[in-house]
């Protein structure tokens, strides 16, 4: 079982009081752009075994988003940050590599 | 204003009693939750300071909830709502606040006796151990299929808020889960 802690409200709970929102840090690319990020950012996502970064809802909670950074292979989660962010915190950052060395996902490692 | 509750005085009695707690006033009031203004009205109301997350300051049927990290719910009697949002109304003027009547959309369900953290952790993934969770406590969550909210009293009773559309439906899971006999590891 997903175990979260929301870090808008600061409740844990598991995943069914939550709502997954799809791969994190996305760039969101309309109007004007270029066929390939179009494409990229409406259809291809990453599917890792591993390290991966996803957008939440605490949806039967405080109603807020949040982003999380967990193992979707053991369901470790590394850490929960705002959602009001481009990329992960440097401490989430530090918590993956300190349990995950060399990983990395995207642009990021 | 509805005359009637949903639940119009449904009792369940048992060694864990559930039952219709109801009409109550309910505001949601969203906004700033810092904000001086805000917190001298809502004290002013309720005569209770800002609860931090996850508490309730209240005291029968007047208190303050905290929902989320810009929504309270204000708890006053179902009579005095109109006359309490156009206080809100005249005290925020001019700030970015929203103060709605939400008492005829949703049900206050009663769970009295010693089987009432039973009832509820059967029903919600929330840990109902005393040290986890005790009287003056607040929480939102999932229900069985429906979100819920729901805090303890100072008695050890506790109060569930659900939507008025699913308060049939609530109060035939609470009331189902209390005549199950206690496990009696809560
Ligand atoms: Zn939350």
């Amino acid at each position: 079982m997903l175990i979260l802690t929301c870090p808008c409200c600061g409740v844990t709970g598991e995943e069914t009081e939550f709502h997954a929102g799809g791969e994190a840090h996305l760039t969101r690319h309309g109007p004007g752009s270029s066929d390939d990020d179009f494409e990229n950012y409406l259809f291809l996502r990453e599917n890792p075994r591993g390290v991966h970064f996803e957008r939440w809802r605490h949806v039967n909670g405080c109603g807020k988003w949040f982003h999380a950074a967990r193992d979707t292979a053991t369901l470790e989660v590394f850490g929960t940050y705002s959602a009001q962010t481009t990329e992960p915190p440097q401490d989430i950052i530090d918590a993956i590599t300190a349990k995950r060395p060399g990983w990395s996902w995207r642009e990021f490692k | 204003m509805s005359e009637t509750s949903a639940l119009n005085g449904r009792v369940a009695e048992g060694a864990t009693t559930v039952r219709d707690a109801g009409l109550q006033g309910m505001i949601t009031l969203r906004g700033n939750l810092a904000s001086t203004k805000l917190k001298a009205i809502c004290k002013e109301i309720t005569g209770q300071a800002m609860p931090k997350a996850g508490q309730a300051h209240l005291d029968g049927d007047t208190g303050l909830a905290w929902m989320s990290p810009d929504e309270l719910l204000l708890l006053v009697p179902h009579g005095q709502v109109a006359e309490v949002i156009a206080r809100i109304d005249a005290a925020l003027a001019g700030q970015h606040y929203l103060a709605v009547n939400v008492s005829d959309a949703r049900a206050l369900i009663a769970v009295e006796g010693s089987g009432a953290r039973e009832v509820i952790a059967r029903l919600c993934p929330v840990d109902m151990a005393p040290e986890a969770f005790g009287p003056g406590d607040f929480r939102r969550t999932r229900m069985a299929q429906i979100p819920a909210a729901f805090w303890m009293e100072q008695d050890g009773s506790l109060r569930v808020i659900c939507f008025r559309s699913v308060a049939e439906y609530a109060f035939g899971l609470l009331s189902n889960a209390a005549t199950s006999p206690a496990v009696g590891c809560l």
